[in-house]
């Protein structure tokens, strides 16, 4: 009894210890974010006062509020993007058999052992060609197909009883009527974790929105923030770090709703 | 339903046609942005190009050659490798350590979840900004701790000693939280009963870890290594924030190496080349995955 009692002190004190350390970068940006150029070079790790005037001065520096509305839309675009090529993809692979279906199931697993970045030079003269440089459609349709998004939803596609498809063909569905009407709505939770996951690797997409956006038009945060940090070096780390907390807050209040749902979902996608 | 002529194979080709139409926009997208860029890129690898990335003249396997005797490449290289070993091993060991911490059943841990997990939600931009400043030489906190134990400052990412150290420690920050994720997945999927069976017999801890923990979570271990490798090898922003491949070279990671010789040299020719070389160690690395797989690994 007392052993376990030592034991659980223990974790709590290791569980405290260890996830402060993670999480005190972030901690510390918020803080500094508050502060003003004096307060950080005495080196406080508390703001005097929590006003807000680094985050307006961030917001007058910066087109922030036009480069959070692109990379919501970029986002946003490659999501539903994703969702729709790889549950269609995956549909294909789960409930119509046709002959050479393993010939392109294996083409699906060979992407993966493309790295995107051994590929953006043609790619670039690519979207130059369609003249889709400075476009949403140039900087979202490419990752419109992802193999990985495809298995995703192919493993839960298969955990569904195939008596339902049969229902369905004697009930005298199509076919795209039993993928909308049925499939989609059973698998609300795997559409979620891909949903989750898309949004989140492209908010913080950095190399592609750099290469393809040459003025704000369509540039996104991240690339905002690269702007921010090479205008205001060493000057004004206060500004800096608001535009930091400015940029982090959706997707880490994305993580923190759907944490448990894209763990179970990810670990469940990477492994079969 | 225009079967009146040869119904037996238009009908018995309705799967075919179909499953086809569900896999063509996977199918376009794949060909369009990443099979003909890849044949493209190896193609280009073979010539010096124009301005506009078009092949001028063909020079055979010189791009390569050139490469392999280019002691800024190689010295790309060699950092590129250096980078791997020091962020793969130690940050899959800590997401581990984390893991293991947080698959333990106590009050609260929802919240020390959510902590560890955080950064995968931070971007690399973001990221990467939070560390200059951690790195800055003056106001930086590293640089106050020392100042307060008494040692001598470090110039992080300004040393070329400390550098490619600086990117990496950040960089094992940055994917603890993916790692972590998919490894307290990976442990919440082991059964239960294994562990009830063992407590019987009076195994302790380390025991169960190494016996039961680490065996049946051996695919999901596999997984994650292989993703970290493959990541490790496509680090670029926080290199492009932190130091620009700098200080003399010592940060210039291959992917990095690219990007500058492409868009910034506009050499479309080696850079395919190097394109070509980061290519093939991924190609080595997920093969090599797939055969230990095959061999090692436990499935439930």
């Amino acid at each position: 009894m007392r052993d376990s009692t030592l034991k659980k002190v223990w974790i709590y004190f290791l569980l405290t210890v260890t996830s402060f350390l993670v999480f005190f970068p972030v901690l510390y940006a918020f803080m500094i974010s508050f502060m003003s150029g004096p307060e950080i070079l005495q080196g406080r790790f508390f703001p005097e006062a929590f006003n807000f005037d680094n985050y307006a001065k961030v917001f007058d520096r910066l087109p922030l509020l036009k480069y959070l509305l692109n990379s919501f839309i970029v986002s946003l675009s490659v999501m539903v993007g994703q969702l729709a090529v790889c549950s269609l993809a995956a549909y294909a692979f789960v409930f119509i058999p046709f002959k050479g279906r393993d010939l392109v199931f294996f083409l699906f697993i060979s992407t993966m052992m493309i790295p995107w970045e051994a590929t953006m030079i043609p790619n670039f003269f690519t979207i130059q060609k369609l003249d889709w440089l400075n476009t949403y459609q140039g900087m979202s349709l490419p990752f419109f197909a992802l193999a990985f998004g495809t298995f995703l939803l192919r493993q839960h596609f298969k955990t569904i009883p195939k008596e339902l498809q049969e229902a369905s063909q004697i009930a005298g569905l199509s076919r795209f009527a039993f993928f909308w009407k049925v499939i989609l709505p059973v698998s609300k939770t795997s559409l979620v974790t891909l949903g989750a996951y898309g949004f989140l690797t492209t908010w913080n997409m950095y190399l592609w929105p750099l290469l393809i956006t040459t003025n704000s038009s369509v540039r996104t945060v991240q690339i905002g923030l690269k702007q921010l940090q090479s205008q205001e070096i060493s000057t004004d780390w206060g500004v800096v770090m608001a535009g930091v907390i400015v940029v982090i807050i959706p997707t880490l209040l994305l993580l923190f709703i759907g944490q448990k749902q894209l763990q179970k979902g990810l670990s469940q996608g990477a492994l079969k | 339903m225009t079967t009146v002529r040869a119904p037996g194979i238009w009908k018995r080709s309705a799967n075919l046609r179909v499953g086809f139409l569900y896999l063509l926009p996977s199918i376009i997208l794949f060909a369009v942005f990443l099979f003909y860029p890849m044949i493209r890129t190896i193609y280009l690898s073979f010539f010096l190009t124009d301005q506009n990335g078009n092949a001028a003249v063909n020079v055979g396997f010189e791009n390569y050659s050139y490469l392999l005797t280019s002691p800024a490449f190689l010295n790309s290289m060699k950092a590129t490798g250096l980078f791997v070993l020091y962020t793969v091993p130690i940050g899959i060991i800590l997401s581990l350590f984390f893991a293991l911490l947080a698959n333990e059943k106590l009050k609260g841990i929802g919240f020390f979840r959510t902590m560890y997990s955080s950064t995968m939600g931070i971007s690399v931009a973001a990221s990467s900004v939070i560390w200059l400043f951690l790195f800055h030489p003056s106001v930086g906190v590293f640089n106050r701790i020392l100042l307060v134990l008494d040692f001598p400052q470090i110039q992080w990412l300004l040393d070329p000693e400390w550098a490619l150290i600086s990117i990496a420690i950040s960089t094992i920050w940055m994917n603890t939280g993916f790692s972590f994720l998919i490894l307290l997945g990976g442990l919440q999927n082991i059964d239960e009963h294994l562990y009830e069976s063992s407590r019987i017999d009076g195994a302790g801890y380390f025991y169960r870890l190494r016996r039961i923990t680490i065996p049946m979570l051996s695919p999901t271990l596999f997984f994650i290594i292989t993703i970290s490798l493959i990541n490790a090898f496509q680090t670029f922003g926080q290199i492009d924030i932190l130091t620009k491949g700098g200080p003399s070279q010592s940060t210039n990671l291959i992917v990095y190496s690219i990007y500058r010789e492409a868009f910034i040299n506009y050499q479309f020719g080696t850079a395919s080349a190097q394109a070509v070389i980061l290519f093939v160690i991924i190609l080595v690395v997920t093969i090599l995955q797939f055969k230990l797989v095959e061999r090692k690994v436990h499935y439930q």
